[in-house]
């Protein structure tokens, strides 16, 4: 039989989108403020944690059917790519580079090769997170 | 036209390697032929070089070249041809031609695996040469090891046979415990001449005989010689090298390999000689190995376990005559009769050993107690026995008995010596050697008289015996005929190569005077023919009367001999092994971690006290907070929580308690992204060991007695006071100012007001790259480990 889990749920269709943002949030301040790829990683994870918890997996896999195996290859093959990147410019491994631009929307603003890095450190950590925590839960 | 020579050197000396690779490809392709046929072109060869250069060294001229092989660390293959090369050259590859033209008709082209058998050998046969003509001592070492190696392949040949592993794997062991001592030994003496120049080496006598080097190198070299030499008490691995086959008995290990020791101490005789260490230690091992060798042999039943101890008798004698020839400017006899002796004990040995190997073919056995009666039968065979055995025995008119008249001669010399103590002890040499000689005699006696005289008794052999055929008889007719050609001509061989040699050995001695070199048949009614009587007249008569004291050797207990002592040895070596491994390695893991402490406490912490380098000062410090203090209070708190507890569950809340109080310090000490992540991770950490621990049964007590708490609790203190001290010790020695003003412009460099987030993916992104590969790599670990558990092996 399975519980009623109304308020749990509702509450987490709210939490999730909040969590997230402050998740993005702590991923794009991480230049400058605290926070960074790790950290907001690991926040997202918590987030899809908590869907995993409210609802079962066979329903959040329907409405997020990631692989999250591939999720930390991606990641890991991002932080390589741009080390890679550095070396089209002459550059040794790993360089980063930084600009100021004048985009339509945002006006001058700060775009660094840092933050594609940080980006792979992200998904490397979400799904090594979410990897880890539903083959345990799978399993028990 | 020299130039041309010294190629050509080179060249004959890497035939017998390039002709191992041959071997198979002949054995494969040329099936009706015997392999032999083939490789007997190579020592023929060779001899017929060598024959050649014997005019050239015998004029006084030396061939010395060098071919760079590391020269950027003075190891260059450089050869260097006197006269005492030159004599080893010609008895490795002479008795070379012969053992394999033997081997063609001893080994059967059906049975065997012959391609096998002559790569061995060839390898061996290069090996040998090698020795002999190097002059760089790393060249000089591994074609030593190259000879223990193709010996212990030649020994194990017949590798179906328990016998045939137990003989190559004793001797493989013993003599390469000698070689390294060797390669030590040569690594001092040209620490102390500073050349890997055996020749240079020779030049620098003078200088090295004060260093305090000397000894050590002296005894190490010694070691190696003695060992593959077989001498006292390193001989018992030759008695097993038997179970080879008898062409390889009659090469290996009674003409060339075990000459290598001897020719080691030759070579070496002008570093080492003149000290009286030298003198008595190989004249002493020498004798001892002499009387010891002819004393066993008599007591043999098996024709090659005999002649086994003979060979280690007869190279006692060479290496006695080389430690008296060492007093050399007054003993030069000694060094003739040494030179003498090895040529001659190559010829009449490696003849009796084919003699052996035709009794051995012919009549199915070795055994004397079987043997007996087959003087009417295989004539030839028996005339060859004859021959070898008197030479043997030192009889005239065979070459032995000139070299055992020139052996009495060199030890009366010897005592009448006095320097060395040799006016006290000298006259120990003539008597111990007189002993020796009786015992040749008998054991020579046992070999004809039992073998082939007494009634023939057919059924006592498995096959009707016969002759054997002529190509197996053309080797040892031919060393026959030379052991009687030595007798009648000796000074043809005295002159042209003996004379040579000594030079080499003795370079000083031409100048100090010159020596006597004619060798005489006969020299009067001096001492050393009434000995020489003497020892006929009382080894025959104590041959007679073997029966009656052939007692003696049963007095001897088993556990005195060497091979008893080697054996148990072994075995005990083993069984010791295994009990300290089993002692420490107990398999259980927390024993392995109480090593891991233990010994990171005694080595760090003891020698910190030791080097008394623990300081403890608080002047940097900063002030402490009233929240440190609490959350300090907190921690330990939690700590004595965590250890002192009974339930899991208790024990994860205490450590995420820690974990959460730690993220607080973070916050105190400003490092927020630090906070975010401890805390996140911490509670995920936590979160994973209910899951975990779930599962788990209650924590039990902790098994192993008071004692082995006791252990834990005096390690894990231990290991928490030394960490505390030298975190104190090392904040209060700053070594060097930080370097973090450099990241604190990390918005000029990288466009990031974040400092820890700059050095993260900018500055250090290398090591986060690897971190997010260890993270990843952990994830794929879980997810494989639970996955994909293994087939359980009863689902199957």
């Amino acid at each position: 039989m399975k519980p009623n889990d109304v308020i749990l749920q509702t509450v987490t269709k709210i939490v999730t989108f909040i969590i997230l943002t402050f998740a993005i949030y702590l991923f794009l301040a991480g230049h400058h403020e605290p926070g960074g790829g790790f950290i907001g990683g690991l926040v997202i994870a918590s987030a899809l944690t908590l869907l995993y918890l409210a609802f079962d997996i066979e329903t959040v896999r329907e409405g997020l059917p990631v692989d999250f195996k591939v999720v930390a290859a991606v990641g890991v093959f991002i932080a390589v790519a741009t080390g890679m990147g550095s070396i089209l410019f002459d550059q040794p491994f790993l360089s980063q580079a930084f600009g100021y631009f004048n985009l339509p929307i945002f006006g001058k603003t700060e775009l660094a090769t840092a933050v594609l890095f940080d980006l792979g450190v992200a998904l490397a950590v979400v799904g090594t997170g979410v990897t880890i925590i539903l083959s345990i839960s799978r399993d028990a | 036209m020299k130039g041309d020579h010294l190629l050509l050197l080179y060249f004959t000396l890497l035939v017998p390697f390039l002709f191992a690779l041959l071997v198979p490809l002949l054995y494969r392709y040329m099936p009706r032929i015997h392999t032999g046929w083939f490789v007997l072109v190579v020592p023929t060869g060779i001899f017929i070089y060598m024959i050649n250069l014997i005019p050239i060294i015998a004029k006084g001229e030396k061939l010395v070249n060098s071919v760079p092989w590391i020269p950027t660390l003075g190891i260059n293959y450089s050869t260097y041809v006197d006269g005492l090369t030159l004599l080893f050259g010609l008895l490795i590859s002479g008795i070379g031609a012969l053992v394999v033209l033997y081997s063609i008709y001893y080994m059967s082209k059906q049975r065997e695996a012959l391609h096998n058998f002559y790569v061995y050998l060839l390898i061996f046969m290069g090996a040998m040469l090698g020795i002999a003509f190097s002059d760089n001592i790393f060249i000089l070492y591994m074609f030593w090891e190259l000879t223990s190696i193709a010996s212990f392949l030649l020994i194990a040949y017949w590798y179906q046979r328990k016998q045939s592993r137990y003989g190559a794997q004793k001797s493989l062991i013993i003599t390469v415990i000698g070689g390294l001592a060797l390669l030590a030994g040569l690594i001092l003496l040209s620490i102390m001449t500073n050349t890997f120049s055996i020749r240079e080496m020779i030049e620098a006598d003078q200088m090295i005989v004060k260093h305090q080097l000397f000894l050590p190198s002296m005894l190490l070299i010694l070691l190696g010689a003695f060992t593959k030499s077989a001498q006292f008490p390193f001989h018992i691995w030759l008695p097993d090298a038997m179970e080879a086959p008898t062409p390889i008995s009659a090469y290996l290990h009674s003409a060339t390999m075990v000459k290598a020791g001897i020719y080691l101490v030759a070579r070496f005789t002008p570093v080492f000689s003149g000290t009286i260490e030298w003198f008595w230690l190989v004249t002493g091992t020498g004798m001892i190995t002499l009387l010891w060798g002819s004393f066993s042999a008599v007591k043999q039943n098996d024709l090659k376990a005999m002649l086994a101890f003979s060979t280690i008798s007869q190279l006692g004698l060479i290496m006695c005559l080389l430690g008296i020839g060492s007093a050399s400017l007054y003993a030069s006899t000694a060094i003739l009769a040494a030179l003498f002796h090895l040529i001659n004990h190559s010829t009449f040995k490696g003849c009796l050993f084919m003699v052996v190997g035709i009794v051995d073919h012919e009549t199915g056995t070795r055994d004397i107690r079987r043997l007996g009666g087959l003087m009417n039968i295989m004539p030839i065979t028996f005339t060859l026995m004859i021959i070898g055995s008197f030479s043997m025995a030192g009889l005239p008119p065979f070459n032995g008995f000139l070299s055992k008249e020139l052996f009495f001669t060199g030890v009366l010399e010897a005592a009448r010596l006095n320097i060395f103590h040799l006016e006290t002890w000298g006259i120990l040499l003539p008597i111990l050697a007189w002993i020796a000689s009786i015992f040749t005699f008998i054991y020579s006696m046992i070999l004809v008289l039992k073998t082939f005289t007494g009634k023939y008794k057919p059924n006592k052999y498995e096959k009707k015996v016969h002759e054997a055929p002529l190509g197996m008889l053309i080797s040892p007719i031919f060393l026959a005929s030379l052991v009687i050609l030595f007798f009648f001509f000796p000074n043809i061989i005295s002159n042209n190569l003996l004379q040579p040699a000594m030079k080499a050995i003795l370079p000083g001695l031409l100048e100090g005077g010159g020596f006597e070199n004619n060798i005489k048949i006969w020299h009067g009614w001096t001492t050393e023919v009434f000995m020489t009587l003497g020892v006929a007249v009382v080894g025959m008569l104590l041959y007679i009367s073997f029966p009656k004291w052939s007692g003696i050797y049963e007095y001897l207990p088993e556990k005195i001999s060497f091979n008893y002592i080697y054996d148990r040895g072994l075995v005990g070596m083993e069984k010791l092994a295994a009990k300290i491994t089993k002692t420490y390695m107990t398999g259980i893991v927390r024993d392995y971690l109480l090593y891991i402490f233990i010994f990171f406490v005694v080595v760090v912490g003891g020698s910190m006290v030791l080097l008394n380098n623990f300081t403890f000062n608080p002047s940097g410090n900063g002030p402490v907070s009233a929240y440190e203090v609490v959350l300090i209070l907190v921690i330990i708190g939690a700590a004595v929580l965590v250890m002192l507890t009974k339930s899991r569950l208790t024990a994860v809340i205490g450590v995420g308690v820690i974990g959460f109080v730690v993220a607080m310090f973070f916050v105190i000490f400003r490092a927020p992204d630090l906070a975010l992540t401890q805390l996140v991770v911490e509670t995920v950490t936590v979160a994973l060991f209910l899951l975990c621990f779930y599962h788990l049964p209650e924590l039990g007590r902790e098994t192993g007695g008071v004692g082995l708490r006791a252990a834990n609790l005096i390690v894990s203190l231990g290991v928490g006071v030394l960490v505390t001290l030298l975190a104190l010790t090392a904040q209060s020695n700053p070594l060097v100012d930080p370097i973090s003003t450099f990241f604190e412009n990390s918005y000029q460099l990288a466009g990031a007001r974040n400092i820890v987030n700059a050095i993260l993916v900018d500055f250090r992104g290398f090591d986060t790259m690897l971190e997010i590969l260890v993270l990843s790599i952990a994830g794929l670990g879980v997810y494989s480990l639970i996955k994909l558990p293994l087939a359980r092996r009863d689902n199957k």
